[in-house]
């Protein structure tokens, strides 16, 4: 308890908010590697998500890549590709590590955010006339993007709390508080800065779970949980089938959750 | 004094016990001596080198190694849980006494002998060390007439690679500007410091002076004539219950032990790949033991 009250002190003293190594900075590094990385891995993972949801080849493949990559150990992977790379190289190293572990819940989020739309109401939009690209845009998109967003929160929370080993190879971030502490025996620094990871990992959390429940189309929010996951996908409920199949339905969820 | 004694023993031949297991017939001098090692090669291949030769004096040993660092295994040796570890004589100061000023080998071992808890022994040193050091690669020292760490001061934008902790230790940035008057910029480079020196990234490297790659890619050490390093020698740390039985083995192996030596010993690890028992073995083949 001690330990933890020195944390504390060595939160709120004043040194550790100016000059260079200082909280807010380290604080900046960490978010920089986590945006980027994330931003890097969505890039990649939602394209071919999608791809495979829309057309639904290939799922097999995707649910093997992404449990086969849950298990690549991050610090190897780190300082392998550094030494692969040249240190030289060691920014994009860590990103590629990073991004290795942020593709695979993006990418089961973007493809099971499809995979749950059922097809009845693809197919009722088919026959509406729409051609294959407004099917993808405005009706699977739309409907998928409680997953996709699952799959992101996942993603960032991996990822900012991986983003704590680029501080062993030089890069800084909140790991390096961490690191440096322990060898000096200075575990007010290594568990004050450990609290602050927690936070920030919460705080985004917190953010990308408000984004999910305003992004979720109006109509979705029926009979589902405010908190969509992309494990969910494992429960292919109807809620969003009935929404859309009933318009009248949908115009009373949509005056309810019209400000 | 007495008293303290006496529990060591009694904590000595409880833990002993616990380990075997109630197989121990005789006295407290038939107990096995554990010797323990960090979780570093060069570490365990010394550890091996003690294990060994106490077995070759009609000791009973048991190994526990790779204990991993100080704040895992020195608890455990002031316990006496542990009765024997290969250690370094200015590293080990540090973490007992982190605002020492002594730096030479004579002074670190004096003072490290006083800085000790009680229980705890240390053996004649060897002149062997492993100690930090800054190194240059051969390119940079001759563009640059660098042979001492003095001759960085008139280098501009250098950079230091190490550990994290070196940011902070005494002999680090800091210490650099005040003892030599080099100022330098710091980055973490950790366990890729050698690689990030040969890849230009850093220029200046911290290095253990033990490290076969020293030799390996040719890089110079500086030379520290103002002592900013601790002196950091090769001492086994006994058990004072045992210290005394030990020495007498164990002593002859430190003072064999050389710094080219244990760089030969690391060399056999990194390159050849072999085992700490059979490096040991032939080391102590090959002086005579």
């Amino acid at each position: 308890m001690d330990l933890f009250l020195e944390a504390l002190a060595w939160l709120f003293s004043p040194e550790q908010y100016q000059g260079e190594g200082s909280i807010p900075q380290r604080t900046m590094e960490h978010l920089a590697y986590t945006a980027g990385a994330t931003l890097i891995a969505a890039l990649v993972a939602v394209p071919i998500g999608y791809f495979i949801g829309h057309t639904g080849r290939g799922g097999t493949w995707v649910v093997g890549i992404t449990g086969a990559a849950r298990a690549l150990p991050s610090f190897g992977l780190i300082l392998l590709l550094v030494l692969l790379l040249g240190v030289s190289e060691r920014v994009t190293a860590s990103l590629v590590a990073l991004v290795l572990l942020g593709i695979p819940p993006l990418m089961a989020g973007a493809y099971a955010g499809m995979q749950q739309i059922p097809r009845a109401t693809v197919d009722a939009a088919r026959a509406q006339g729409m051609t294959e690209w407004q099917i993808v845009g405005k009706v699977e998109i739309p409907l998928s993007l409680p997953l996709l967003l699952g799959g992101l929160r996942g993603a960032v929370l991996q990822i900012v709390a991986t983003a704590t080993l680029v501080a062993y190879v030089g890069l800084g971030g909140l790991g390096y508080d961490i690191i440096q502490g322990i060898p000096l025996r200075r575990f007010d620094q290594t568990i004050g800065a450990a609290l602050v990871i927690v936070v920030v990992a919460l705080t985004l959390d917190g953010l990308l779970a408000a984004a999910t429940r305003w992004v979720t189309p109006r109509g979705v929010h029926q009979g589902r949980l405010a908190d969509v996951r992309a494990r969910d996908s494992l429960s292919r409920t109807a809620p969003v089938a009935s929404a859309v199949a009933s318009p009248e339905k949908e115009i009373t969820q949509q005056r309810k959750t019209t400000p | 004094m007495m008293r303290t004694k006496m529990t060591g023993l009694v904590g000595l031949a409880l833990s002993a016990g616990l380990v075997l297991g109630g197989c121990a017939a005789g006295g407290a001098s038939d107990e096995p001596i554990v010797v323990g090692s960090q979780a570093y090669y060069s570490n365990e291949i010394i550890a091996e080198i003690y294990a060994q030769a106490l077995e070759g004096a009609g000791f009973e040993v048991e190994r526990q190694f790779q204990i991993g660092q100080r704040d895992a295994y020195l608890p455990e040796l002031e316990s006496g849980a542990v009765d024997l570890f290969p250690e370094y004589t200015g590293n080990l100061l540090q973490y007992y006494a982190p605002d020492t000023m002594a730096t030479q080998a004579d002074e670190v071992y004096a003072e490290l002998a006083t800085a000790l808890p009680e229980g705890m022994t240390a053996l004649d040193m060897s002149p062997a060390t492993d100690q930090d050091s800054y190194n240059v690669t051969a390119d940079f020292a001759a563009a640059n007439g660098l042979v001492s760490i003095a001759d960085l001061a008139g280098v501009d934008g250098l950079i230091l690679g190490g550990a994290p902790e070196l940011e902070e230790r005494p002999y680090g940035p800091q210490g650099l500007l005040e003892t030599y008057g080099v100022t330098v910029a710091f980055d973490a480079t950790g366990d890729i410091t050698v690689d990030a020196l040969l890849d230009g990234v850093i220029n200046v490297a911290n290095v253990y002076s033990g490290d076969p790659r020293i030799a390996d890619f040719g890089l110079v050490t500086l030379a520290d004539p103002e002592g900013l390093f601790l002196a950091s020698n090769v001492v086994p740390i006994a058990s004072s219950d045992i210290a005394d039985a030990v020495a007498e083995v164990i002593n002859p192996n430190s003072a064999a032990l050389t710094p080219e030596g244990l760089v030969a010993l690391n060399l056999q690890s990194t390159k050849d790949q072999m085992s700490p028992a059979d490096i040991a073995t032939e080391w102590l083949v090959a002086n005579g033991f």
